[in-house]
């Protein structure tokens, strides 16, 4: 689980282009929208076709990812479960 | 009509970035990723949402933080042009579509529009103004300046950001400037276009 966390911090710095964020600054119970990264609901979308592309996993209601996109933390959890690639 | 002027300009080309005739910014970057990157971190600014803009809104981005750095402002028309629309951006897009593995980016379709570098400029400004851009052949000074002079005239702003702004395989122009009731040059068409072609 910690390598599939660290591995997600990668990706959502490439696939987000934060720039000026380090995969040693997102601690796993960092909030990804609001107040900790920042994501707006651009970022969302492409979290969610990550998911897809990467993990095979397809959200069918967009309003799950509120859930999910929560932390990473929570991605890991959800991927974990859910992942068919 | 009452007559306007040119209060300050800027150009992006070249590798150089200029203020009023004067070089700010220069580097040996052929490469326009690695060159406007370069700028951003020189030039001190700190604006995380830069990273994610395409191309041509960060040109667009930059020529402005250069050119409104002590602007005070906000009722501010853009009245801005080019040749190559978000070509450069639509190629990206439709390159992600095709082959084995497509998947389209949802930040990357939101930039297949060349008006979306003006929402980008007014929400970095702060500007709720009225904005345009036009899609020209070659730079068109005389519609910009019919176009400002006339929303100035009509009290529909109070200044204007116009120009150029055009990204295509890599190659880059930008050239803005700032239409204001006084100024250092007068807003006539063979102004504008003179100061298009200063280096």
């Amino acid at each position: 689980m910690t390598d599939l966390k660290q591995e997600l911090k990668g990706k959502i710095i490439a696939q987000l282009n934060l720039e000026e964020v380090t995969v040693d600054e997102i601690a796993d119970n960092d909030p990804l929208f609001g107040d900790g990264l920042g994501l707006d609901s651009i970022d969302a979308l492409e979290l969610i076709v990550m998911l897809d592309k990467d993990y095979g996993i397809k959200l069918a209601d967009p309003k799950e990812g509120r859930k999910i996109f929560e932390s990473v933390e929570t991605m890991a959890n959800y991927i974990a479960t859910h992942r068919v690639s | 009509m009452e007559s306007y002027h040119i209060q300050s300009y800027c150009h992006i080309r070249d590798q150089e970035i200029s203020l009023n005739g004067t070089s700010i910014f220069k580097s040996g970057e052929t490469n326009f990723a690695d060159f406007i990157k370069s700028a951003y971190k020189i030039l001190d600014t700190h604006y995380p949402k830069f990273f994610k803009m395409d191309s041509l809104s960060k040109l667009a981005f930059m020529a402005t933080e250069v050119l409104l750095t002590s602007e005070t402002e906000k009722n501010m028309a853009l009245v801005v042009s080019n040749r190559a629309a978000s070509l450069e951006t639509d190629r990206k897009h439709y390159n992600s579509l095709v082959g084995d593995n497509p998947y389209a980016s949802p930040a990357l379709f939101v930039y297949t529009l060349p008006n979306i570098c003006l929402g980008e400029i007014s929400i970095r400004h702060g500007l709720l103004s009225e904005n345009s851009f036009f899609i020209f052949e070659d730079f068109n000074a005389e519609v910009l300046q019919d176009y400002a002079d006339n929303l100035l005239a009509t009290g529909k702003t109070e200044k204007a950001l116009c120009g150029w702004i055009d990204m295509d395989s890599g190659k880059y122009d930008a050239f803005l400037y700032v239409v204001a009731k006084s100024g250092m040059f007068d807003h006539s068409k063979k102004e504008i276009n003179r100061l298009y072609k200063t280096e």
